[in-house]
């Protein structure tokens, strides 16, 4: 390994912390959605980062578990849940 | 040699993953947003895998991590589809330039 992982993954948290800022700001309740998308592949990325700086190679499942349930949550907000509801333009 | 394309692969990932929350968090409309976070942060994804994947202890666990990456791309596009297709049956429409 070459100490970078650590660093690296710190650094992706502090960007989900930022994006947390849109979730709050809206408008609609897509962008908030997009959030969430952001958490799923920053996420994956913090954990195979994890998985390499911590020698626990099953963290790498659960980034593809990960992976796969950001994308069923996604299409899920967008067919299932986004009706336009109040508190959008 | 690998160690130091490993590591630059990481750096570039990094960066691009801030590319893709600095759009998430300036850009003005849902479409735009979209674009930022499908294309930004998913080359992000794949660099940081890539530079993981020189390292791997085998082939094996290398091409695992290689295989997160389609999947996260043919994630992405499909569920960047649903929700701009899903905003413009809404009737949201597109940021434009104010006029001046």
């Amino acid at each position: 390994m070459t100490g970078l992982e650590l660093p690296i993954a710190l650094f992706l948290l502090v960007n989900l912390l930022a994006a947390l800022v849109v979730a709050t700001r809206g408008p609609t309740p897509a962008d908030r959605m997009l959030t969430a998308l952001l958490f799923g592949s920053t996420g994956v990325g913090v954990l195979v980062l994890l998985s390499r700086a911590m020698h626990l190679p099953t963290l790498v499942d659960v980034a593809l578990t990960l992976a796969l349930l950001a994308a069923i949550a996604g299409i899920a907000f967008a067919r299932r849940a986004w009706h336009g509801a109040r508190g959008d333009e | 040699m690998s160690e130091f394309a490993s590591s630059s692969l990481l750096v570039i990932g990094a960066f691009f993953y801030f590319a893709g929350t600095l759009g998430l968090v300036r850009f003005p409309d849902v479409y735009t947003r979209l674009h930022a976070l499908a294309k930004a942060d998913n080359l992000g994804l794949g660099c940081v895998l890539a530079g993981l994947a020189l390292q791997a202890d085998s082939l094996a666990a290398a091409l695992k991590l290689l295989l997160i990456w389609p999947l996260a791309l043919a994630a992405s596009a499909a569920v960047s589809y649903a929700i701009a297709h899903r905003a413009d049956a809404l009737g949201i429409s597109p940021w434009r330039r104010e006029e001046e």
